[in-house]
């Protein structure tokens, strides 16, 4: 036979395969049925999928990445426009949704401490608590989002310069800021503002949709015991999604809500 | 034995396919559907490139025949855009991104660093579809009107003035996307996690460095064009203002964004070609790439100083002065490592035992076109004599000569030198042979009078043009034909050798990569026992000594 590498690894694999017979118990209980064909050891295939998690958190900064360079450009340019726009929201809901979402990390996080440590009822119990506090920062983003149309501050919607042209209109900003009135060029500015207020916060938001359904998913499977026998890096790879997910807004709490309400 | 080839068959009387391999492990469309198979995906994938690739050729023929004559006569100004544009956009998202990685990259990564599957098979499949459905969806739009704003989706042209598909397009040039960062992804999980005993990361085939480097971009660079679609899609849907100048937008915002994506882009196309060029031209000179560190780090270099040269796309965009400087140097860094491995390349031929099979004459056509195709970009990294062709057919002539000359006369030399890995079967020599030099032909009558139309002035992107320039165009066209038969010859005899070609054996070139070590085709799981890489790469001693142990072994069997 003219294939001869084959012949030669033929003779190798048969000594190998003496061996496995030899410890086929031990070899039985090192394959977990969770342990996919093409990995050689649970090690190594826990260890691909969290490499591979950060490699995709890693596109999620670049993909956000893009909306934080046009904030920063934008806010250099436009700078009375971005402190305006930033007077309108509203710090308390912001800071609340903060304390939310942090909360959800910690809940997150014990979660997979759970998972590890395969309590079954506390993972459930966790996801759960993730689940709704994750709701309740939607809750309060629709809310926010409310007043903004209510505004009229959604950009290419009804936009309207009111609050920048005369800041008095809107008594409530007014006598916390006593911002002065923009002219007229400058206020238009604020609807760039706004458009990188909604796509950054919505950007999130759709990534806080994504992560709360496939938590609902999580739970039911947390419930038949899934991720408690000893298999738990779809959890651990979820938590850090969702912990991603929370560094972002703290970043976009930063830079929307808090950066101008000093000069 | 004769001295020019190093082909070496089994006895044909005797030889058969490996009954049990990876076409015949499971049969069914759905076995093929829902594999997880990292060889059957690549096939999936050479099949739709290769669909895509000729709906791309097609487009590309319809510009010629068009500019064959001066005035605008085989269509209307508008349908020449759209032409333009959908060639484009197939041409870049549907064929040179994904063709080497996901098709040879997907099928011997795996294999050339003794694993068993990519790290990740159901995120490959899922790769598979999002590329097939960002395909579909972009040869729906250009069935139901096209668009026709180039392929770089300019604003505020696509988000204010066109009325046409510039939404579908962009999602299907998203979507695309997203295919590619999940098989950039992959790459990278396993060429860190995969590997067999004893690979180490300088014994691994410069192939593996080559997409490594491109994973990289891949990972990095797209989801930043994908943000920029998602805001060129609201901008037009709900004016949002950030490309906007009225709302005090800025359009060359989104510049920076697209080509912050589209020059790595460049090198997602080009990097996994060139190591299809490595293997080639050390199996087929029988010596060790020259300076392999050297070349690996290239690739390396290549992909890092991508990142930092996108703004040269913008000189004539109103970018300032200090800007243009710059990026101009910045420009000029690529060219040495991309000079690092030309040179290497050559040095590796030097008093090599030099054969000229067909994926030879293919790397060999790479080496020649993708230098004038590199040395032209350094005119054009310089601003000076930017300014002046930038816009002209010395424009096209360029990254045709990179990413047609360079790129596809990579892919189709990879093609050649796996298909009998891939296949079992030998592909016929003496008309592959042919096919290469139409080839080469072809592409140098139809990109080498774009050159001189592009210094004497001829504006790209129009239908007509003076009558001055219509001997040129005539060359180029008449290229273009020939260069389409150089293409369509191939998929002919390829096909026809599944059923006719010579039993290959395991290792007709004699090369030393893992995955000739094995049967072809391959089995499901690559390899009978999991291999262990006891030498460096490109080790054709080892080989020798291999051969020479087996051959006394066969003496002691008779």
């Amino acid at each position: 036979m003219p294939d001869n590498s084959v012949t030669s690894q033929g003779a190798l694999g048969a000594k190998k395969h003496a061996d496995s017979a030899d410890n086929a118990d031990i070899l039985h209980a090192e394959h977990p049925p969770y342990l996919r064909h093409h990995f050689n050891s649970t090690e190594q295939q826990a260890d691909a999928a969290s490499f591979a998690m950060w490699l995709f958190l890693l596109t999620e900064v670049m993909f956000f990445g893009g909306l934080f360079t046009a904030y920063l450009i934008y806010r250099n340019w436009y700078y009375p426009a971005f402190v305006a726009g930033s007077h309108q929201l509203n710090v308390v809901w912001g800071a609340t949704n903060t304390v939310v979402l942090i909360f959800s990390s910690f809940t997150m996080a014990m979660g997979v401490w759970c998972a590890e440590t395969r309590r079954r009822k506390g993972l459930v119990l966790c996801l759960t608590l993730t689940f709704i506090l994750g709701l309740c920062f939607l809750g309060i983003k629709t809310i926010e989002y409310r007043e903004k149309i209510e505004m009229h501050h959604v950009p290419g919607f009804h936009y309207s310069l009111q609050s920048f042209l005369d800041p008095a209109s809107n008594p409530e900003v007014f006598k916390e800021y006593h911002d002065k009135p923009l002219a007229l060029d400058m206020a238009r500015h604020t609807e760039i503002y706004f458009s990188l207020y909604f796509l950054m916060t919505g950007m999130h938001a759709l990534h806080m949709i994504i992560g709360i359904g496939i938590l609902g998913f999580m739970i039911f499977r947390a419930r038949a015991g899934a991720y408690t026998a000893g298999h738990v890096t779809f959890v651990e790879n979820f938590g850090l999604y969702w912990h991603f997910v929370d560094i972002v807004w703290i970043y976009l709490f930063a830079l929307l809500y808090l950066i101008s309400r000093h000069q | 034995m004769s001295t020019n080839t190093i082909v070496s068959l089994p006895d044909q009387s005797t030889a058969r396919i490996p009954k049990d391999n990876f076409f015949t492990r499971e049969n069914g469309l759905l076995s093929w559907l829902l594999t997880g198979d990292h060889k059957r995906i690549a096939i999936l994938y050479l099949i739709s490139i290769t669909f895509f690739f000729f709906i791309g050729g097609a487009l590309a023929g319809l510009i010629r025949l068009e500019l064959l004559t001066p005035q605008t006569d085989l269509m209307a100004t508008d349908t020449y855009n759209k032409v333009f544009t959908m060639h484009g956009i197939i041409m870049i998202f549907f064929f040179l991104v994904p063709s080497v990685p996901a098709t040879l990259g997907n099928f011997f990564i795996p294999m050339m660093i003794g694993a068993k599957d990519l790290a990740l098979p159901k995120i490959n499949l899922l790769s598979w579809y999002l590329y097939m459905a960002g395909g579909i969806l972009a040869v729906y739009t250009m069935a139901s009107g096209g668009v026709d704003t180039g392929w770089t989706f300019t604003t505020p042209l696509s988000t204010h003035y066109v009325n046409t598909n510039v939404l579908t397009t962009g999602l299907a040039v998203f979507i695309a996307g997203f295919s590619s960062i999940l098989t950039g992804l992959n790459f990278i999980v396993t060429i860190h996690k995969m590997r067999a005993p004893g690979m180490t990361w300088f014994r691994m085939p410069l192939f593996i460095w080559a997409h490594y480097a491109a994973s990289i971009l891949m990972v990095l660079a797209t989801p930043v064009v994908a943000i920029a679609i998602v805001l060129v899609a609201l901008e037009r849907t709900l004016g949002i203002g950030v490309f906007d100048p009225t709302k005090g937008g800025d359009p060359l915002l989104f510049q920076h964004l697209f080509w912050f994506y589209s020059h790595p882009a460049v090198y997602i196309m080009i990097l996994p070609g060139m190591g299809v060029i490595s293997e080639v031209i050390s199996t087929f000179s029988r010596k060790r790439i020259f300076g392999y560190t050297a070349v690996a780090f290239s690739s390396v270099a290549i992909a890092v100083f991508g990142f930092f040269v996108w703004a040269h796309h913008m000189f004539i965009m109103g970018i300032s002065n200090y800007a243009v400087l710059v990026f101009s140097l910045l420009t000029m860094l690529v060219a040495v490592p991309s000079a690092i491995k030309i040179f290497n390349w050559t040095f590796t031929l030097y008093k090599g035992s030099i054969t000229f099979e067909t994926p030879m004459l293919y790397a060999f056509g790479f080496l020649g076109l993708f230098t004038i195709g590199g040395m032209t970009g350094v005119f054009l990294g310089a601003s000076g004599t930017d300014i002046h062709l930038t816009e002209t057919y010395f424009i096209v002539a360029h990254f045709h000569f990179v990413m047609v000359g360079g790129m596809l006369m990579a892919f189709l030399s990879g093609i050649h030198f796996w298909w009998p890995k891939i296949t079992g079967r030998m592909y016929p020599e003496k008309i592959s042979q042919f096919a290469a030099v139409v080839t080469f032909i072809g592409f140098n009558l139809t990109f080498f009078p774009q050159f001189i139309l592009g210094v004497l002035g001829m504006p790209r992107r129009y239908a007509s043009y003076p009558p001055e320039f219509q001997v040129l165009n005539v060359f180029s066209t008449a290229g273009a034909t020939i260069l389409g038969v150089g293409y369509l010859l191939p998929v002919l005899y390829l096909i026809w050798s599944l059923k006719f070609g010579a039993i290959a054996g395991s290792n007709p070139w004699q090369a030393t990569g893992l995955e000739w070590q094995t049967q072809s085709p391959p089995l499901t799981e690559n390899f009978a026992v999991m291999p262990i890489m006891d030498h460096e790469a490109y080790d054709y001693e080892w080989l020798e000594s291999q051969q020479a142990e087996k051959g006394t072994e066969a003496t002691h069997a008779g």
